[in-house]
């Protein structure tokens, strides 16, 4: 089995390359990519490895938000300037695979793969994260909840790739919690991303693994601003228990091998006050 | 061309030291060679087609779109078997390639060798197998009555054991029904090997394995050959935990080598390594224990049920495990057990370190704890009353007439201190990496679990090992065929022979099959057997030098601790020096003492030798997630003697981790016949995070009659009693019940 191997230096040529055949496909850390291809899942003739585009493996400040190079390394997302710019992203990068994993896989490579349980889609959802696509045809930027269209499914053109990520730098308590029956290297059962927003005084919940989309708990989200004190940082106790509720009730789970439709409709619920209340201490009743 | 190696080391130190392992180094740099880095000048890769569903007929096979493939050599189907088409461990009922039936998703059914793995893999999907889908049979209990899948009927072993007075009954019973998931050994090194034909028809097979005698006997009746013309030589294994002791792709790396003429090698891949080997017997098990007021077991009424998947295997034997231990390292007067090893369209199951009664001693140690919570006594002091002492009879009315220090076992490791609160860490804590557990959602417990092991073969099995010592001025060669799985027989060779011979140049010679068997690298008996024998073969060797000696100078010397000593005392000489120059060959076979055969009542004299373990598990739990992060597990073991500390600590920490996958984590999750989770991305072995440091608190060294230096088996007391120590921990922080392992998250979250 012949399988020709493009190394690109640059975006352009990227662009190029997926024109001129668009039936290429881009490699990134490989981490997904190359387990298919072991298993046969997935059989390319051409190849384009992009992970040593320059322009791609960068992230840089731009105004209120950092723009993140799809080829950038869970390991780089994980400690450093960036985990103190976007800490959730980097809480869930640490939940990744092993060192090795993360010294290869990408953000980019996660987006690509657009699988439910993975570990980046809760928190760029949360955070509103805007995608920017480029081909030879130019540049566009989608939501990251309109890109992913289902499981495994994106809404990628004919030549598209991603470019980058780009998420708000809101220096302000931001969590995220991931549920798996292993301490570390696990896929998702549950994960949520919390996110605050203290200029609209609201916060953004990102759910992972419990919907074949990215999935925001809107109504959450909406329900909860009544009991949340901005200035004290606490919040009402009387409304977790609903809060809970409808955060799992945005969730719509499925049994599998890894748990069951129950637990993770339990789970996302617990996730989401345990979040909330690491973030809003808990206000007695009385006071 | 092969990866077997010689090993050799310079000066080491006899028996008792913590001396290193000869491949430890290479292993940790990746210089060893395992049987899947084996190549060969001209070699063809093979692959196995294999069956997608539990339960089919096959109605017509059509390879000819894959043999035009080019780089295809050859496709071999049931037809093309030359001899019997069945094999089996311990008797051959299962076929070599499916002929007109699969009984379980994963059964293989055709061959390819092809120039390339590639290619191989391609033509494999390009083989048509028009299967008419039959609905399986996977429920282990009803298979007892259902219609046979298989011409030897659905039970493959049915046993009592009625033991004392029926009638008896005590002041309190305590009863439940438990349950153990799926276990797989989950070796490294998956399976692999190569075969090279000659020119006269036979054929050298180079593979990881546990016993290759046993293979090779298998294999000859496959093929058709004799003996002498399938030679087996062992490679680098990965691990094994008995996985290995099956044989898998080793008839067929045989047929496709014979076939094309050419060294054919194979691979599994880990999907294919998950469905190529047998994996734990689920179980089913119930038990009522009746007792005194005062805490002493009066009788076990048990049935136990063993998931024996769509072939034997070693199926039979781990029934009677199951059932001889099924009242654990107690004393118990009165017992009625009854057990099933039954066939289904499940994945066929065997060996697995703890070898039946890890499925037991889980359901006894709850039941042992159900009867001190009914009678209010501490579950230590519960088990200290009951435990089994030298001279006591187990169920099958066998006396234990070697070293027995259950009681010692288990009061050191009560004695032993309690770990430190939890620090204040989010990564140690339950749910680890996922940052999921704050400090006020953890609540501790701790558990405590006791086991009993017996050591070696049972039931009469005619179980030897051969060593021969072959000494050449001054320098030692042995050569057995005993299996290195990892366990460190080759580091206990050194030490042996040493310790004998007082030499430090000892080479080990490649296990192979041109000397006879050493039985299989399993029941925790190698270094009884393979080690007795090379003990035997250097006694012999300094037996004829003392001859020797005598005949030339007339003079009688004495062995004393590795001197010789004349009659007169006056000439003292060190065997090392007395070797100089001198050539020897010794060859002993090695036999343990007799067993018999358990008689219609699961009565006899069935085993050689018993090992006894205690486990003190504690553990955090988060219960609103479910999630459990074990803290510690202390152990005392009862080891006879031990001729390697470091190795011995080695092979309890990996046995306390195996028992503690399969108490949280670890399990073939089984869908209508079909395995969910065949990778390492679901089927979840614990990680550096998940496992918790381990406390030796001690090692109880009463040496045990006949065994080598008085050594026991100490490869799988610690994934016994590990298990039930875990759940018993989460039981007590929590208040629940958990009847099943591995216990997840969901079983403690919504009860
Ligand atoms: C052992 C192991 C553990 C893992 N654990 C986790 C985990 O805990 N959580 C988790 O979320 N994931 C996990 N993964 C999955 C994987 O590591 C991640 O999804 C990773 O982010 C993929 O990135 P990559 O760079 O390796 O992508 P690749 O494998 O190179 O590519 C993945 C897909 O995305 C496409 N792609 C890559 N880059 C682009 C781009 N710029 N534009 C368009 N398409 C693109 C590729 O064509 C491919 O379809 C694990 C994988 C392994 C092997």
């Amino acid at each position: 089995m012949i399988m020709e191997v493009l190394i690109p230096s640059s975006a352009e040529e990227i662009c190029e390359l997926l024109s001129q055949d668009n039936s290429r496909q881009l490699l990134a850390g490989g981490t997904d990519f190359m387990v298919e291809v072991n298993y046969r899942h997935r059989s390319p003739s051409s190849v384009i490895a992009i992970d040593r585009v320059p322009e791609l493996r960068n992230w840089h400040h731009d105004g209120d938000s950092v723009v993140i190079g799809s080829c950038v390394t869970y390991r780089e997302i994980e400690r450093g300037p960036l985990a103190t710019l976007v800490p959730a992203l980097a809480q869930a990068a640490r939940t990744v695979g092993s060192p090795q994993i993360r010294n290869a896989g990408t953000i980019g490579g996660n987006i690509g793969t657009a699988s439910p349980a993975g570990d980046m889609i809760p928190v760029l959802s949360a955070l509103g994260a805007e995608v920017s696509l480029r081909s030879s045809e130019g540049k566009r930027e989608i939501s990251l909840d309109d890109l992913i269209v289902g499981v495994k499914q994106t809404s990628l053109g004919q030549g598209e790739f991603i470019e980058s990520v780009r998420v708000p730098v809101l220096e302000s308590p931001q969590e995220f919690l991931k549920v798996g029956s292993r301490s570390a290297m696990v896929i998702s059962v549950t994960s949520l991303a919390l996110i605050t927003y203290p200029k609209t005084q609201s916060v953004g919940i990102g759910l992972g693994a419990v919907n074949p989309r990215p999935t925001r708990a809107r109504q959450a989200e909406e329900f909860i601003k009544d009991f949340l004190n901005w200035e004290s940082m606490q919040v009402d106790p009387s409304g977790l228990d609903h809060f809970k509720e409808l955060v799992s009730e945005a969730s719509r789970p499925i049994d599998d091998h890894r748990s069951v439709a129950a637990y993770r409709r339990h789970s996302i619920g617990v996730l989401a006050q345990r979040a909330l209340t690491r973030i809003f201490s808990e206000r007695s009743p009385s006071g | 061309m092969t990866a077997t190696e010689t090993y050799k080391v310079g000066a080491r130190s006899g028996v008792g030291v913590s001396s290193q392992r000869p491949d430890a180094v290479p292993k940790a740099t990746g210089e060893f060679s395992f049987s899947s880095d084996l190549s060969s000048h001209n070699m063809l890769w093979g692959k196995t087609l294999r069956s997608p569903y539990p339960s089919a007929r096959i109605r017509n096979i059509d390879y000819s779109e894959a043999l035009a493939i080019s780089g295809v050599h050859a496709i071999l189907t049931a037809s093309d078997v030359p001899g019997k088409n069945l094999f089996g461990l311990e008797h051959p009922d299962q076929p070599v390639l499916a002929d007109d039936i699969v009984r379980y998703a994963g059964e293989p059914i055709a061959l390819v060798a092809a120039e390339h793995p590639e290619i191989a893999a391609d033509a494999i999907s390009r083989i048509h197998v028009d299967f008419e889908v039959l609905n399986p049979l996977v429920d282990a209990e009803s298979a007892v009555t259902a219609d046979p899948i298989h011409p030897e009927g659905n039970v493959i072993r049915h046993l009592v054991i009625d033991y004392g007075d029926p009638t008896s009954s005590g002041d309190v019973t305590v009863e439940g029904t438990y349950e153990v998931g799926m276990q797989d050994q989950a070796f490294m090194g998956t399976e692999s090997g190569m075969a090279v034909p000659s020119p006269d028809g036979s054929v050298d097979l180079y593979i990881s394995t546990q016993w290759l005698h046993s293979d090779q006997k298998q294999i000859i009746e496959a093929l058709n050959l004799p003996e002498d013309m399938v030679r087996l030589t062992l490679a680098g294994v990965g691990g094994a935990f008995g996985g290995r002791e099956d044989v898998s792709m080793h008839v067929h790396l045989c047929m496709l080598a014979l076939h094309t003429g050419r060294p054919v090698k194979m691979i599994y891949d880990r999907n294919e390594s998950f469905l190529g080997h047998v994996h734990r017997h689920p179980a089913k098990i119930w038990y009522r224990h009746h007792a005194n007021k005062d805490g002493l077991l009066v009788k076990v009424e048990g049935k136990i049920i063993l998931d024996g998947g769509a072939y034997a295997s070693t199926t039979s034997a781990v029934l009677a495990n199951a059932c001889c231990f099924s009242t654990g390292p107690y004393k118990v007067d009165n017992a009625q057990i009854e057990g099933w090893g039954v066939r289904t369209n499940n994945p066929p199951c065997g060996a697995m370190r703890g070898f039946g009664n890890v499925q037991t001693c889980f359901a006894i140690e709850a039941q042992m704890d159900k009867i001190a919570s009914a009678l209010d006594i501490d579950p230590v002091e519960l088990r200290l009353k009951n435990a089994l002492e030298p001279g006591d009879q187990i169920i099958t009315g066998q006396e234990i007439t070697g070293a027995a220090p259950v009681k010692e076992v288990i009061s050191s490791l009560a004695d032993h201190p309690m770990p430190e609160p939890a620090i204040n860490d989010l990564l140690a804590r339950p749910g680890g990496t996922g940052r999921t557990t704050d400090q006020k959602h953890v609540k501790r417990g701790v558990g405590f679990a006791v086991s009993i092991k017996n050591l070696m073969f049972a039931e009469g099995f005619d179980d030897s090992s051969e060593a021969l010592c072959e000494v050449n001025d001054g320098s030692v060669a042995i050569h057995t065929a005993c299996v290195e799985v990892g366990q460190g027989f080759v580091t206990l060779v050194h030490q042996i022979a040493e310790e004998i011979l007082g030499v430090s140049d000892i080479t080990v010679i490649p296990a192979d099959t041109s000397i006879g068997s050493a039985g299989s690298t399993s029941a925790s008996r190698q270094t009884w057997m393979s080690g007795g024998a090379v003990l035997k073969a250097c006694e012999a060797v300094v037996v004829n030098l003392i001859e020797q000696i005598a005949e030339e100078e007339g003079v009688k010397y004495e062995n004393l601790d590795g001197t010789l000593v004349s009659e007169d005392g006056t000439k003292t000489i060190p065997i090392s020096e007395a070797l100089r120059g001198r050539s020897f060959q010794e060859k002993v076979v090695h036999r343990h003492a007799p067993t018999f055969p358990l008689d219609e009542k699961g009565q006899g004299n069935a085993h050689v030798s018993f090992a006894f373990a205690a486990h003190r598990a504690v553990v955090d739990v988060d219960q609103e997630l479910g999630l459990v992060r074990v803290v510690e597990i202390a152990t005392s073991q009862d080891v006879g003697r031990i001729l390697n500390p470091i190795q011995a600590v080695g092979q309890i920490e990996g046995g306390i981790t195996q028992g503690l996958g399969l108490a949280v984590l670890e399990e073939l999750v089984m869908k209508n016949g079909v395995i969910q989770n065949a990778n390492f991305t679901d089927y979840l072995l614990p990680t550096a995070l998940d496992t918790p440091p381990i406390e030796i608190a001690s090692l109880i060294e009463e040496p045990e009659p006949g065994a080598p230096f008085g050594a026991k088996g100490i490869g799988e007391p610690p994934t016994i009693s590990s298990t039930p120590a875990v759940v018993a921990a989460i039981r007590d922080a929590t208040g629940l019940d958990l009847r099943r392992v591995p216990v997840r998250p969901e079983d403690i979250a919504l009860e």
